[in-house]
């Protein structure tokens, strides 16, 4: 019975993807709007960094040093097999940069901060204190969207360098302290192998990722109704989708920001 | 007309209708709400009272039908043109709607606060000043979810009022409160009326509360408006819906919990 319906149910997926595609772009429309026509709610903003930047760094630091340790591990254990064991620091150090780093805070941020934007964005919208908003004359993007985006903004890229350094320095202790590596190799290797266009590209996708933390999470917020169980479905909603979205577009941001700083001029020929 | 008459109504209500989750709640409202007079709006249970102050106030849309407020169409307006409209006119919600993440005092002095007032001294003073109107000025200092149900409408209407807008729409504002209380709500929202000649909308199923405000009295049902006068007209009136409605008899009618 179900294969004749595969169709249809495909073409209301695809609807309702471009409807929420939709709901997201007119977010950021609205975003553009209140940048032109509102005066920037500075204490607010400044909240939200707090929160976003202070409260986030143990999870983003505690993440970032383990995978960099257990990766510079792994790495090592073949490098020095085939006799490259000194190269392992350059390999971690641009991993953690333009791939490990971005995506493991935006993944660990998305858990920590989208859900609890969803969650209180939520609660705002089915107990009608957005409608309260409203009814003041006060547009909910304005009063709480606009400061979550510029928290988020201010703190993302810090938070993806301090997830990249704190690996990379992981490494360096996995690599040094217990494998025996002598430092000044190591620290030379990563020196002259990691240009700044790694740690721009570390930087944009982080910048990246926290727009779609941010946007998802609001719109996953402003859009639940159904009361309790409308705001657990939006703050789920607000972590896998953000989390899906953060996996697909480094893909695709990869392959873009390679195109503008190509791998291979940095190499390992130095 | 010229600039400074004030027109006969500030709400002008015509044909709304909205259709929500299937079932036509609004089916072609009429209804003017006269400008620095009490209307009180009663109606069962479920009938979109509550659906109807929302519209008046554009945070929801009709499918169709027109709504002027101080002679301005709003149906057609976007959110942000609305939003001048809407401080004109304050609403009390019927849960509250209080901002859970701040105090009595910041939730009441917020829209002060909207409007530029940064000095937080007298934003303080002003709270207290409506907090007493409505009894509960040593409260300021606690957050809503300290505070029992009946006292955060209460704040709730503190809020509505602080702004002194040209028209307040009260959602049962006295649902929950002990008749010692709801009496002293229902003094201060006829004093307002009168006083600052504040369009009142006040939705109620305290046929007490009706007497002590309202000037005129409209109901609501099925979707329309059932009647339309004075209270002495309403109190005349030999309609079994009425007569039902105002003895609180439910023998002739439909079952709700069918
Ligand atoms: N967001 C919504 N989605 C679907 N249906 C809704 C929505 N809001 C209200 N309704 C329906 O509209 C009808 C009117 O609701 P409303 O809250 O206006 O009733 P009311 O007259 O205020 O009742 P009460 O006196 O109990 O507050 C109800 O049947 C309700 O189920
Ligand atoms: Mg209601």
């Amino acid at each position: 019975m179900g294969l004749t319906r595969i169709p249809q149910k495909t073409g209301s997926a695809v609807l309702r993807f471009f409807a929420y595609f939709g709901q997201v772009v007119g977010l950021i429309g609205e975003l553009a709007v209140t940048l032109f026509t509102c005066r920037p709610r500075v204490r607010l903003a400044g909240r939200q960094i707090v929160d976003i930047g202070f409260g986030s760094q143990l999870v983003v630091v505690v993440t970032g040093a383990f995978t960099g340790a257990v990766f510079a591990a792994q790495v090592y254990f073949k490098f020095s097999e085939l006799g490259l064991g000194t190269a392992t620091g350059p390999v971690v150090s641009l991993a953690m940069c333009r791939e490990l780093g971005p995506v493991l805070a935006g993944i660990m941020v998305s858990g920590r901060v989208g859900a609890a934007m969803a969650a209180e964005i939520g609660t705002m919208k089915v107990t009608e204190q957005i409608d309260a908003l409203r009814s003041m004359g006060i547009s909910p993007v304005d009063y709480l969207v606009m400061p979550r985006v510029i928290g988020m903004f201010v703190s993302m890229p810090l938070l993806v360098a301090e997830s990249v350094g704190f690996g990379i320095l992981a490494g360096y202790v996995m690599v040094v302290h217990i494998f025996g590596v002598p430092a000044v190799w190591f620290e030379h290797q990563v020196v002259s192998n990691t240009t700044l266009p790694d740690i721009a590209i570390g930087m944009i996708k982080g910048f990246v990722f926290g727009g779609l933390i941010v946007l998802i999470s609001c719109r996953e917020g402003l859009y639940a109704n159904r009361g309790a169980v409308g705001v657990g479905k939006a703050t789920t909603a607000a972590v896998v989708i953000s989390s899906l979205a953060i996996l697909v577009s480094n893909l695709f941001l990869s392959f873009l920001l390679n195109h503008f700083f190509p791998l291979g001029s940095s190499g390992f020929d130095s | 007309m010229s600039q400074l008459e004030k027109s006969e109504y500030f709400i002008e209500v015509e044909g709304l209708k909205r259709n929500l989750g299937g079932r036509q709640v609004l089916d072609g409202v009429n209804i003017n709400f006269q400008t620095g007079k009490c209307t009180v709006l009663l109606g069962r249970s479920g009938e979109g009272k509550s659906v109807l102050l929302k519209h008046l106030l554009g945070l929801m849309r009709p499918d169709s039908g027109s709504i002027r407020i101080d002679g301005e169409e709003i149906t057609t307006l976007s959110e942000r043109r609305m939003r001048p409209v809407r401080k004109k006119v304050g609403i009390l919600f019927q849960d509250g709607a209080l901002f859970d993440s701040m105090t009595i005092a910041e939730n009441v002095a917020f829209p002060l606060q909207e409007e530029g007032i940064r000095n937080r001294k007298v934003l303080l003073e002003k709270a207290v000043e409506v907090l007493e109107l409505v009894g509960l000025a040593e409260h300021v200092a606690k957050m809503p979810n300290d505070i029992s149900g009946g006292m955060r409408k209460r704040v709730s209407l503190a809020r509505a009022i602080i702004t002194r807008p040209q028209c307040i729409l009260y959602d049962e504002p006295t649902a929950g409160l002990d008749p010692v209380t709801a009496d002293s709500i229902d003094q201060l929202i006829a004093h307002l009326a009168d006083e600052f000649s504040i369009t009142s909308v006040v939705v109620t199923h305290d046929l007490k509360s009706m007497h002590t405000v309202a000037d005129r009295v409209a109901m609501l049902r099925s979707g329309k408006i059932y009647f339309d006068g004075t209270v002495k007209g309403l109190e005349a009136s030999v309609d079994p819906v009425i007569v039902n409605f105002l003895d609180g008899n439910s023998e002739d009618e439909p079952d709700v919990f069918a």
